[in-house]
């Protein structure tokens, strides 16, 4: 059972409530890429085991879209932060380096 | 080897079975193969048996971190069918389909394949097109599939409630010889033919990471020690991203848990397999007499090998809908495996951007059945460099060219 803080209305929310969005910070490409670029966007995934920063919507809530920074191994959860940014917020990139030594830190 | 057969159960009963030999050999690894497999699941397994069979390549280890098969191919629900609708898949499935007809007689090992027949049920209108289309299309390919009514469904199926409330059964696809096998014994099948070829299959073995000069693989690194190669096959279903990240490069592959569950034993109720994707769920009975069922997969990217609670909720409300007789039945037992899902569900037999690496991953929820035939097609792409007719259009290259082989057969549905 996953919980995951919702930081656009705050609400604990159940991951029934959730829905998945994949890998965050992805690069959006458009009109004009290279086909390379554009497969990178659309399907190329790290899919890593272990530290993975995703994007969700709260569905069934407030109905907008967060971040959050999960271990898919453990499903410890390291924290959530709002959909508009370019790269986790420090203090999560700090929790992480804490918890996951052999963390290879934010490409 | 020494090969089974009712005569050698007979002898051996006669000397209190004292003279069975151990089906696979557990050699020590040695420093340089001409073929190495990562992951001794069933696709793994089946690409070494080809090599050989097929290729005469025979210096090959397959090399499992865990035990055999322990991965995705020895926990599924085991089912078999080749009723798919586009041309490069039906052809894989069904060269697989075939190839299991006669498996137990290859391997000298009863898989247990049981061509039961299977149904896919059309429960709204927009099943009932699709089937009907795919029916047609199966009949260009040569797969032998047919469409049928609703009376027909509850005659091949007794127990099923063809009148639910929600979604009545209008229909079904139906492939007489789809059905069903052991899972395991095709892993062990395989491991004790390829050993009896002479290759090595190094369980608790785990590849950390690839070595690889100017573009071309050298060996692994293993938690027994370097061993080099001249070619690298990474068969890892679930971890492929992982292990292609030590060779190198990323894969349009995310992973999730799918899980199953059996019920307690009962007496013979269900000779076919069904699968309800509306509602979704499917659903068969072993030779045990557990009711085997296949739930549904996590909506996010985890390894936990265990799966979302909510999920199991779902299929079991789904199943009680269509059989309601399975009402009172307990579960005995509730597991997971990891997926890999592809960007459009369909697998990967393929070169890499290492020259004498190959992949073969993206099997998803519905690689069981085509364990043969992936094998026979990744062992021509492994032995040649170039794909075959099989594995021709499932290249990695299709992502990057938009040339997508557009069929949920690897969704988190059907199987
Ligand atoms: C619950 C469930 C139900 C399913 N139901 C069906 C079904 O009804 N019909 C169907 O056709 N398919 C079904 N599938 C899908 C099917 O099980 C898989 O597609 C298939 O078994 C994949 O086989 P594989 O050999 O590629 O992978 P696996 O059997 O997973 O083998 C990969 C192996 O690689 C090993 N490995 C990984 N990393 C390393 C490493 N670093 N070093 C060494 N070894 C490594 C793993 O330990 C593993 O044993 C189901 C799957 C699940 C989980
Ligand atoms: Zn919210």
């Amino acid at each position: 059972m996953l919980l995951l803080n919702c930081p656009c209305c705050g609400v604990d929310a159940d991951e029934t409530e959730l829905a998945a969005g994949g890998e965050a910070h992805l690069k959006r490409e458009t009109v004009g890429a290279e086909d390379e670029a554009f497969e990178a966007y659309l399907f190329m995934r790290d899919n890593p085991r272990g530290v993975h920063f995703e994007r969700w919507r709260h569905a069934y809530g407030c109905g907008k879209w967060f971040l959050a920074a999960r271990d898919t191994v453990t499903l410890e959860v390291f924290g959530t932060y709002p959909a508009q940014t370019k790269k986790p917020p420090k203090a999560i990139e700090n929790a992480l380096k804490k918890k996951r030594p052999d963390w290879k830190g934010w490409a | 080897m020494k090969r089974y057969s009712a005569f050698a159960i007979a002898r051996e009963a006669a000397r209190y079975h004292t003279g069975w030999e151990r089906a696979w050999r557990s050699p020590e690894p040695k420093t340089h193969y001409d073929v190495i497999i990562i992951g001794a699941g069933g696709h793994g397994l089946a690409t070494a048996y080809y090599l050989g069979k097929n290729h005469g390549i025979r210096n090959v280890a397959i090399i499992e971190k865990g035990w055999l098969g322990g991965g995705n191919t020895g926990r599924n629900t085991t089912i078999i069918r080749s009723n798919y609708l586009q041309d490069p898949s039906a052809a894989i499935y069904e060269k697989s389909r075939s190839l299991y007809e006669t498996l137990s007689q290859d391997l000298n090992y009863n898989i247990m394949f049981s061509p039961r027949g299977l149904i896919m049920l059309a429960q709204t209108h927009h099943e009932v097109r699709g089937y009907q289309r795919t029916a047609y299309a199966n009949a260009l390919q040569g797969v032998k599939t047919e469409f049928i009514s609703p009376a027909r469904v509850k005659q091949l199926v007794p127990i099923m409630d063809i009148s639910g409330p929600r979604y009545p059964v209008l229909g079904g696809l139906y492939q007489a010889r789809g059905g069903t096998a052991r899972h395991d014994a095709v892993a062990w099948g395989y491991a004790r033919a390829c050993s009896d070829m002479g290759m090595d299959v190094l369980q608790k073995t785990e590849v950390t990471a690839v070595r690889s000069e100017g573009g071309t693989v050298t060996g692994v690194e293993t938690s027994r020690g370097i061993i080099g190669c001249k070619k690298l096959s990474i068969v890892v279903a679930g971890h492929s991203g992982h292990v292609a990240e030590m060779a190198g490069f990323r894969l349009p592959i995310e992973s999730v848990a799918l899980q199953a569950l059996v019920s307690e034993p009962i007496k013979p109720c269900m000779d076919v397999v069904v699968m309800a994707n509306t509602v979704h769920g499917y659903m068969s009975q072993s030779d045990k007499g557990e009711m085997v069922i296949g739930g549904g997969t996590d909506g996010y990217n985890n390894y936990t090998q265990r799966g979302s609670f909510h999920h199991i909720e779902e299929t079991v409300r789904a199943l009680i809908e269509t059989f309601p007789m399975i009402s009172r039945l307990k579960m005995l037992r509730q597991w997971g495996g990891i997926v890999d899902i592809t960007g459009d569900r369909s697998p990967i037999l393929s070169k890499t951007p290492l020259g004498n690496c190959f992949i073969n991953a993206g099997w998803g929820t519905g690689g069981f059945k085509a364990i043969p035939g992936s094998g026979w097609a990744m062992a021509e792409l492994v032995a040649k460099g170039e794909p075959g007719p099989l594995a021709a259009a499932f290249g990695l290259d299709r992502f990057r060219e938009g040339r997508f082989i557009d069929e949920s057969v690897a969704a988190g549905v059907a199987h």
